[in-house]
């Protein structure tokens, strides 16, 4: 069974198709990449399966719940990395993460251990009690992931997680997160980066608001290197 | 059930931790009115001659007739920086971590209005404080029967912050829309002059305050300062909160204008 499906999703900004008939469905232990250059739609595909914004076209379904007739069964199990930095500066760590906790129902009881543990899986648990002012902004993006995993979803959605990281810190972040679609967890990783995407990878290629390409990275690319691929065909479209 | 406290509890409590870091916003919310009080006041009780109006039932000072005026000022300009705090959030991803949280929407966005009231109300009551120093007091259980008014009149302006945060677009647009929101609502109220006062100079002007929601909150709070009821602004500022409040819920609506401004 997916554990994340989108069927037949279509946006428009007033006269403006930002999505067009998006369909793709992606099963547990899959690390997928959602490639696509600026402009592509990326962000309001992502605002879809976030509920920030609601479509009257198409369905969107995680861990089996339709997002439109059972929104907080679906966002329950959906952890999001958005692209904007989602910490208050001024709250340590733990205070971050227990406000973030709370927001998705978790009991209080047993829930220092739990986030210790979600720390500790990034190798962050000595900075629990550090000011997130404090953290570097690798150590802020991987804060943001055992945020999104608190609450451990089913399908974890991560909007552009590697904007303004230098290369080591990007390693790390791509690194982790395959080694947490490997142990089971569905992810979606969007970026406009070919160099973040692996051969083994699901990929989507998603170019004014239409897939253009749905499949296993190394059978899409062929021979060329990716970033040829993906230069060809979204350039000579556009 | 316990979700839903928890999380009123979480996003309240983060207003509050919020709010304790910003401690130059707390003086400045305290500075303004007294400076409206002790400075404006002081030079202007001689040029304004107030009748006995009720709730008073004897001849005031203008130091006295404007607290509750301040009050709602308190309540104004954190109605507003709570709007602009929600502004900045949406810039940042804040907003989009609440809003993605399994609860209504609609529990979370009154959660963070009331987090926010119960810090304007803190500041008011930081300000009748000090106003008492000064020997401008109310009868002593005024002040307790105030606080519902207080926190209503908190509510309705917050509403207000809430439906405005969802129309601006960015932060740099937030100073603009400020002047055209605060100046007027503020000058054109009972706060600084009572409404008859106001009518001797212009009928127009005088309509124009008896329809601002903002004159209802000072006059709600006037009167309970004074242990009285003004069933009319009270029924006003209720009544605008409701309308307020179903605008901000709409325009938050996620099928709606806010997050398509990729904000």
């Amino acid at each position: 069974m997916a554990e994340l499906e989108v069927r037949d999703l279509s946006f428009r900004y007033g006269a403006k198709q930002a999505l067009d008939r998006v369909s793709f469905a992606l099963p547990e232990a899959t690390f997928c990449a959602l490639l696509g250059p600026n402009g592509a739609g990326k962000s309001t595909l992502v605002s879809l399966l976030t509920r920030l914004l609601v479509s009257p076209e198409g369905q969107v379904v995680v861990a089996g719940h339709d997002m439109a007739r059972a929104p907080r069964r679906a966002l329950a199990h959906l952890g999001v990395v958005f692209q904007q930095p989602t910490l208050d500066l001024n709250l340590t760590v733990r205070q971050n993460m227990r406000y973030f906790a709370a927001l998705h129902g978790l009991p209080r009881k047993g829930l220092d251990g739990r986030i210790d543990a979600a720390l500790d899986r990034l190798g962050m648990a000595e900075r629990a009690g550090e000011k997130a002012a404090d953290l570097n902004g690798g150590h802020r993006r991987r804060m943001e992931l055992a945020r999104a995993l608190l609450h451990r979803p089913r399908v974890l959605l991560l909007d552009e997680p590697t904007v303004g990281l230098d290369a080591a810190a990007r390693a790390a972040i791509v690194g982790h997160v395959h080694d947490l679609a490997r142990d089971g967890l569905c992810v979606l990783w969007t970026t406009h980066l070919t160099d973040e995407v692996r051969d083994g990878d699901h990929l989507l290629v998603l170019h004014q608001g239409r897939i253009l390409a749905d499949g296993r990275t190394r059978d899409i690319r062929g021979e060329m290197p990716l970033s040829d691929w993906f230069l060809s065909r979204t350039e000579v479209v556009a | 059930m316990s979700g839903l406290w928890g999380v009123a509890r979480a996003i309240m409590g983060r207003e509050f931790l919020r709010f304790v870091h910003q401690r130059e916003r707390f003086l400045a919310a305290l500075v303004r009115p007294l400076v409206w009080l002790l400075v404006f006041a002081a030079g202007f009780r001689a040029a304004l001659g107030l009748s006995i109006i009720p709730p008073y039932q004897t001849y005031i000072t203008y130091e006295t007739y404007i607290v509750p005026g301040l009050c709602a000022m308190v309540l104004l300009f954190n109605g507003m920086q709570s709007s602009l705090s929600l502004v900045y959030d949406r810039e940042m991803g804040s907003m989009r971590l609440l809003l993605t949280s399994p609860y209504p929407r609609g529990w979370l966005l009154f959660c963070r209005l009331f987090g926010a009231t119960l810090i304007s109300v803190l500041q008011v009551y930081a300000f009748l404080g000090i106003a008492a120093l000064f020997d401008i007091t109310m009868p002593v259980w005024g002040y307790v029967a105030v606080l519902p008014g207080l926190i209503l009149g908190g509510l309705m302006l917050g509403a207000l912050g809430l439906v405005l945060s969802s129309f601006i677009k960015q932060l740099e647009n937030f100073a603009g829309v400020m002047n055209f929101v605060i100046f007027p609502m503020f000058f054109l109220s009972s706060a600084l002059y009572p409404l008859w006062k106001m009518r001797e100079s212009s009928e127009l002007l005088h309509d124009i305050c008896a329809f601002n929601p903002f004159t209802h909150v000072v006059e709600l709070i006037r009167f309970l300062l004074y242990l009285q009821m003004n069933w009319q602004a009270l029924a006003w500022v209720v009544g605008s909160t409701v309308v307020l409040g179903a605008v901000a819920l709409w325009a938050y609506d996620p099928s709606r204008a806010l997050m398509k401004r990729k904000g």
